[in-house]
């Protein structure tokens, strides 16, 4: 198991009914998202109500842990005590192409000075942090060679 | 009836500051500050505090109307607004909902006011310290993005890769900034002026963001008194009249967890268009522009969706000499701004768009007849007005 892409010690992700089976998903290695069960369209960050057709019946589907670099940053400046020793680090925004084009917030793994191309294709690494209270895991993400 | 608008329907007649004070430097309580600037704006205008009978105000500001009210001996209470939305995304929208209670008949005194204290109230810029997070921001925050510096940059990032943008942009933005507080002795950083080497040697706080794309944190009060356009005119200075103020954002612009379709986006998109059409104007006829910095790539972004220039055409657009007062095609932040006069959630730059109108600004434009203000890009709901001079009712 490759250690954690950032420095403990920042708050960990709380499930909530709305977004349990999410990360139950990612503690079992799969990547669970939100499809409305009226339109068959995805739609995240997780939501009470398709934004497209109202309805209030979902599913959670698994997709493919793929997908591509919409926007990016590299944080320098840490805001939280737990990055104050971490250096430069990568936020990326992730759309999922498999989903129809759905974002997701993650880390891009590597070196956090590497060249960052946008539209470049991604793929998903399950972060597991078992010494988490409770147990949780992160959806981080690399770019293919 | 006439035609729903609130063009020329009010107009500001006191302006009123505090000192602005570094951030948690402030020896006065919020509330304080927020009467202090009340009181200046009265006397600016030549009132006596108990004549207002309306607050409005944005960002969920602390200080309460009814508070304000008893301790300013308002004789009636007729209006206590607020606008919903984060940041200085409501700072227009405030003097829009002033100019409404007033065109409608609902009130007939309005203060816009702005009070900050982060000594007494914690700090903007720092990230949730709790063991855990839940909701929206469980789906951010482990990734280490928290801060407004950090919830904002992917969207210009995405921006001046869809339009080859160029830092230099951004740093002509930062430039105007400081170079306009250095004419200004109540800005912060008056006395500290910036240069092109000082800003591409700062630090980054998070690309593309170096430091001094980043907006101030500040304590402070500001405050604009508003009456009906008939009663303005009995008032002592050059009358500023509102002629549009209005506010909003895109389809699904808050869509959580960076899922709005059109993300690259200042959230003005729909807005300029209403604004510009309650004006009865279009770009080409603003003489002066306010555009709130919360980060420069947002004023970037405003400036686009306002129409001054197309996206395709920052590079050349951005330039310094362009945007500065009194000779630029568009004089942008002649007060310093949030970068450098101070960061009052915005307010600051509607009392410099009022300035511009009379004639009294530290960088003064000339023959001002058109002043403009952009309110809190990237956020949602966003908001725009525009103040005219007695020649454009």
């Amino acid at each position: 198991m490759n250690p954690p892409y950032l420095h403990a010690g920042l708050p960990i992700p709380v499930a909530c009914d709305l977004d349990k089976p999410y990360w139950d998903g990612l503690r079992e290695e799969r990547l669970l998202l939100q499809r409305c069960r009226a339109c068959h369209r995805f739609q995240w960050g997780p939501e009470w109500i398709c934004h497209r057709c109202q309805s209030f019946d979902f599913a959670y589907i698994e997709v493919p842990p793929e997908g591509r670099i919409y926007s990016y940053q590299r944080v320098w400046h840490p805001v939280h005590p737990a990055l104050r020793e971490q250096g430069p680090y990568i936020i990326a925004l992730i759309e999922i192409p498999h989903a129809d084009n759905v974002r997701l917030v993650g880390n891009l793994l590597g070196d956090p000075r590497q060249d960052v191309a946008i539209g470049a294709d991604v793929e998903g690494v399950f972060e597991q942090h078992p010494e988490g209270e409770p147990p949780y895991a992160l959806l981080q993400w690399r770019a293919n060679p | 009836m006439g035609p729903r608008t609130l063009r020329g329907r009010s107009a500001v007649i006191g302006i009123g500051e505090t000192t602005y004070y570094k951030r948690g430097q402030s020896p006065h309580a919020e509330f304080k500050l927020a009467l202090e600037a009340i009181v200046k704006a009265c006397e600016d205008a030549g009132i006596q505090p108990r004549e207002i009978d309306g607050f409005a105000s944005f960002s969920n500001d602390r200080s309460d109307p009814s508070q304000l009210a008893a301790a300013l001996g308002c004789r009636e209470l007729r209006y206590a607004n607020m606008q919903w939305g984060g940041g200085g995304g409501g700072g227009s929208a405030a003097i829009g909902n002033a100019a409404a209670a007033i065109a409608t008949g609902v009130a007939e005194c309005v203060v816009v006011f702005r009070a900050l204290a982060q000594g007494q109230h914690g700090r903007f810029g720092l990230g949730p310290q709790a063991p855990g997070v839940s909701g929206h921001a469980a789906h951010t925050v482990p990734y280490g993005l928290m801060s407004p510096a950090q919830m904002f940059a992917m969207k210009v990032m995405r921006f001046m890769h869809e339009y080859d943008v160029k830092q230099d942009a951004l740093r002509a933005i930062a430039l105007a900034s400081y170079h306009h507080a250095q004419s200004n002795p109540r800005a912060v950083m008056y006395g500290r002026p910036l240069d092109e080497a000082v800003y591409d040697a700062s630090r980054w706080i998070t690309e593309p963001f170096h430091l001094f794309d980043c907006c101030l944190e500040n304590d402070g009060a500001a405050a604009m008194i508003l009456v009906s356009a008939e009663r303005a005119r009995d008032f002592k200075h050059e009358t500023c009249y509102v002629l549009a103020a209005v506010a909003g954002s895109h389809y699904r612009a808050g869509a959580p967890v960076h899922n709005a379709p059109d993300y690259a986006s200042a959230s003005f998109k729909t807005v300029a268009p209403r604004l510009y059409a309650m004006a009865g104007m279009g770009p080409s006829d603003i003489d002066v522009l306010q555009s709130y910095e919360n980060f420069t790539g947002g004023v970037l972004m405003s400036i686009v969706e306002h129409g001054f220039c197309q996206p395709q055409e920052c590079n050349d657009y951005f330039k310094l000499d362009n945007l500065l007062a009194p000779d630029g095609d568009l004089p942008l932040n002649t007060s310093g701004g949030n970068l450098a006069e101070c960061y009052m959630h915005g307010l600051g730059l509607n009392i410099e768009a009022v300035r511009q109108i009379r004639g009294t600004s530290t960088a003064q434009v000339p023959r001002v007849e058109v002043s403009m203000v952009a309110s809190g890009p990237m956020v949602t709901p966003v908001s725009s007005c525009i103040f005219g001079s007695e020649a454009t009712i």
